[in-house]
């Protein structure tokens, strides 16, 4: 392995990494405030490309113009997500809220099906994005260098948003403990709204940023993306939004790395995902940025 | 030898010390008894001696044994049975299944026994039934037998919970917050039960109280607690004078 | 035990044993007339049996929740495939890479297979529980969810061993009616047995409080994990018997779709519930078959008139069914029957039966004591 191809290898890894900790954020910051798994994320990442396809095939608009429509009504259908088929079930077992989530990832995957049709669809990547960049024998197009800075660029904004703002130290209370926070005269739905929709707009995001760097779009490609994510939270630490960025960038270069070093293990790729999961819940389940956490008894 | 002995118990939980360096010694027979304010670790201090918690530091003994640290079931196994100061009774079973599952502690039912319904398996229920049955008669729940446990009137719930943890046939019972809720008369009702269920099952219990009626009523030795520190040691009588006791209790002044 | 209460007790014994030999004759007069088709959806309803009650005492009565079955399905029906096929059909199918040699002239009777699926599904399952079950009940979620798409994975790449993602065509029919439903009425009565026994009531224990089971006295990490073991047999059974009813199994059958469709059929029928389970995989199973007609095309007649027709949309079916399964959770969470079994007391209650002197109390609840 020359330096120039171990670069290459791990210039691709970093792409990889930072899509999936854009969509792992969305996991977190859902899961730190209700402790729920939302299986439909993936799926919201799905919308959000396929949205952006229509947007630019239907409706002609420009393609920074169709990303933000699109950002924008997926954002809107995660917080309607969350009136639907969460907020009933939030008193009630969380295996009850568990199905919920898997019943509508499961309809929206099939709505998809439904709507847009089981066949791929090729997506036109807007031009800025398909700059071919040249470094010191290592090629990555364009939407590669811009996808890491976006990752960053949000994960500052989110850990200014949840350090510094009203809101955030509002999100901190609900995700510490929910009641307390009812108690403390803090909108928990209104908080909980914008955690869904904050999380489902990255997920579009790194839906429509995956559709550039991969322009195939099909209504099931968000599944094993979607695993994966949670996977990379899990990972660095469920709750942690940096922990999410950190697990994100990790899988990336785990997945990428091992197969560039052992080509042979191609075929078992998706599994790294989950044999590093289980390594990860039986040696520290709090993940790598997590803390420990304490039942009372 | 003491029945239960805690040897500098402490419990750390993050940066809250809950219990710090607990020294309690415990007769078989006696009933003693461990009070204090509200978050004064009393509850975890039963937690580290049932093995729900493992302690930062200190340890466990039964009977001379070391039992830090050991599983749950197992210390239930080795003779210590409890009751919770939110009583967690099985919802979905009824008063009479609630007890037959401690019956069963230290038998555990085996699967294939179970399914098969072997021989040996239902001469063991028959057993646990009329075990479990002799105990529901103790404290006038018989009647309920068959009622779901949650159905129960509140007084009736802590009885049956008391009941449940002696199915488990415990040489020292720990009892949180028994009397919470009860009028005047069923605490003294209560404290009958405990002399009772005391001598006639050879017990010996360790009991976390806020009723004072019942605790210097029942209690030959009490320990007091505050903010996880062991503030006093003794019988009623001196607890009951004790300006440091008095002082946690009512604030200085 | 009152006389009342044993005569009850044989009276519905009896009616019990009238009741399956009325069915097991229905199944025999099913097995000579119905058409192949109808045949099959009748015998994937007793597969179904057997999947639903495998996930719901893992899921339903002892509390845990696993995603992971289709992972044990596969690894049954693959088992199973691979020690009743001769050796000349896995030379027909191995055909990009010759199969293992130990593999190759093994052929074992139907009945061993079915067994060894099962028995391997279970060893698989002991080995996943004993780290798996120590953790919360989502994280428990997502890595038997893991540990499904692992062995899924490991089931496509396995070229010598598994014919890969070409999967395996060409199963023989061992699974006729006879098999499937001795096995499903197998199922049926163990679970009866073991969730009326102290077994279950310590199954109840633990889902109802872990903490006070625990200090009860009930191992509950062993409980959990041979209750999970038990469960991977029966879905490794289950899968066999699915694999050879559909003569075909390749790894793309074993996906997370296929543990939902189990998961519906318990949610559906009452987590925690045997006569639930056993009622949704009727139901869901021939609403599955008769609602197959969505994913064509569907068009309004009129009489002779064809008012409009839409093209074929795949997929509406399965829509029908999440919206479905979102629907029983939102709105009747407990499903059709809750944590309540069936009981002929249920028809005394109203009026089709006699009444006996005393009533019929508390029969319908719990069964009986």
């Amino acid at each position: 392995m020359t330096l120039p191809l171990f670069l290459q290898h791990l210039a691709n890894a970093l792409s990889l990494g930072s899509l999936y900790a854009l969509i792992a954020i969305g996991y977190t910051m859902v899961y730190g405030i209700l402790r729920l798994i939302n299986f439909a994320h993936g799926d919201v990442f799905m919308l959000g490309a396929y949205l952006a396809f229509y947007g630019a095939a239907i409706f002609l608009l420009p393609w920074w113009a169709t990303l933000l429509l699109a950002l924008l009504v997926t954002a809107a259908f995660g917080v309607g997500l969350e009136r639907v088929a969460y907020r009933p079930l939030r008193d009630s077992p969380r295996i009850s809220v568990m199905i919920s989530a898997i019943g509508a990832s499961f309809l929206i995957e099939n709505v998809g099906i439904v709507l847009f049709g089981g066949r791929p669809k090729g997506v036109t990547v807007p031009e800025v994005m398909n700059v071919k960049i040249e470094l010191g024998g290592v090629s990555v197009m364009s939407v590669s260098v811009v996808i890491p800075l976006i990752t960053f660029a949000v994960l500052a904004a989110l850990v200014f948003v949840v350090q510094k703002t009203r809101t955030g130290m509002a999100m901190r209370a609900v995700s510490t403990d929910l009641d307390a926070a009812r108690l403390q005269a803090i909108d928990v739905n209104r908080i909980i709204s914008f955690t869904f929709g904050a999380g489902s707009l990255l997920a579009a995001l790194g839906g429509i940023m995956w559709s550039y760097k991969y322009p195939q779009l099909n209504p099931l490609m968000g599944t094993m993306p979607g695993l994966k994510c949670f996977i990379a939270a899990v990972i660095g630490g469920i709750g942690s939004i940096s922990g999410a960025v950190l697990g994100g960038f990790l899988l990336g270069a785990i997945e990428l790395l091992t197969i560039a070093f052992l080509p042979t293990l191609t075929g078992y790729r998706d599994a790294f995902a989950f044999v590093l999961l289980i390594v990860v819940l039986l040696v520290k389940p709090s993940g790598l940025l997590g803390g420990t956490q304490v039942e009372k008894v | 030898m003491a029945l239960l002995e805690t040897d500098k118990v402490t419990m750390r939980f993050g940066g809250l010390t809950a219990v710090s360096e607990l020294d309690v010694r415990i007769e078989p027979g006696e009933i003693v008894g461990l009070i204090g304010p509200n978050g004064a670790g009393k509850t975890t201090a039963f937690n580290v001696i049932t093995g729900m918690n493992r302690p930062t530091a200190g340890r466990v003994r039964l009977d001379g044994k070391d039992v830090t640290g050991l599983a749950r079931h197992e210390i239930c196994r080795r003779g210590i049975a409890r009751t919770f100061q939110n009583i967690r009774l099985f919802r979905e079973l009824s008063v009479l299944e609630n007890v037959l599952v401690g019956c069963h502690a230290h038998v555990a039912p085996g699967v294939f026994s179970s399914a098969l319904h072997l021989p040996g398996y239902r001469r063991r229920e028959r057993e646990a039934r009329d075990f479990a049955f002799a105990l529901l008669r103790e404290v006038g729940l018989e009647g309920n037998a068959d009622d779901l446990a949650v159905a129960l009137p509140y007084g009736k719930q802590r009885r049956l919970e008391i009941v449940r943890a002696l199915a488990t046939r415990p040489r020292l019972l720990l009892l949180d917050e028994p009397a919470a809720g009860m009028n005047p008369q069923e605490s003294v009702e209560l404290m009958h039960l405990i002399r009772r269920i005391r001598d006639q099952f050879q017990l010996t219990v360790l009991l976390i109280e806020h009723h004072m009626q019942v605790v210097m009523g029942v209690c030959q030795r009490i320990y007091v607690l505050e903010y996880g520190e062991t503030i006093a040691h003794g019988d009623p009588a001196a607890i009951q004078n004790d300006p440091k006791v008095i002082e946690a209790y009512l604030g200085a002044g | 035990m009152t006389v009342d209460t044993a005569q009850r007790r044989r009276r519905h014994h009896l009616l019990t044993a009238a009741a399956a030999v009325a069915f097991a004759l229905f199944l025999l007069v099913a097995d000579r007339t119905f058409d192949a088709f109808s045949l099959r959806v009748l015998n994937l309803c007793g597969i179904y049996v057997v999947l639903a009650l495998s996930l719901n005492l893992v899921n339903g009565f002892t509390g845990l929740f696993s995603l992971g079955h289709a992972g044990f399905m596969a690894v049954g029906a693959y088992t199973s495939a691979l020690l009743t096929m001769t050796p000349a059909e896995k030379e027909l199918n191995f055909f990009l890479e010759p199969i293992v040699p130990w593999l190759a002239a093994v052929t074992v009777p139907f009945p061993l297979a079915l067994v060894a699926a099962g028995a391997v599904a279970a060893a698989l399952g002991f080995v996943i529980a004993a780290p798996a079950l120590r953790l919360r009940d989502d994280y428990l979620a997502i890595a038997t969810l893991g540990f499904a798409e692992i062995i899924r994975v490991v089931l496509t790449n396995l070229q010598p061993v598994t014919n890969g993602a070409l999967g395996l065509k060409g199963l023989p029919r061992f699974a006729g009616t006879g098999v499937v439903w001795t096995c499903a009425a197998l199922t049926v009565l163990f679970m009866v047995l073991l969730v009326r026994s102290a077994y279950g009531r310590a199954l109840k224990a633990i889902r109802d409080d872990e903490i006070a089971a625990a200090a009860m006295g009930v191992d509950v990490f062993r409980t959990k994990v041979v209750s999970f073991t038990i469960s991977s047999f029966m879905a490794g059974v289950g899968g066999a018997l699915l694999g050879h009813v559909l003569t075909t199994i390749d790894p793309k059958m074993f996906t997370f779709m296929l543990t939902f469709n189990i998961l519906l059929v318990v949610v559906l029928g009452g987590i925690g519930s045997i006569t639930g389970s056993v009622i949704a995989s009727f139901a869901v199973t021939v609403l599955m078959e008769a609602l197959r007609f969505l994913d064509g095309p569907l068009a309004l007649r009129i009489g002779e008139f064809e008012l409009f027709r839409t093209e074929a949309r795949p997929g509406l079916r399965m829509v029908v069914f999440s919206a479905f399964l979102m629907a029983v959770v939102l709105f009747r969470q407990r499903g059709l029957m809750g944590t309540r079994e069936f009981s002929w007391s249920m028809f005394s209650r109203a009026g089709l039966l006699p009444r006996r002197r005393g009533g019929d109390a508390a029969g319908g609840t719990h069964g009986a004591a």
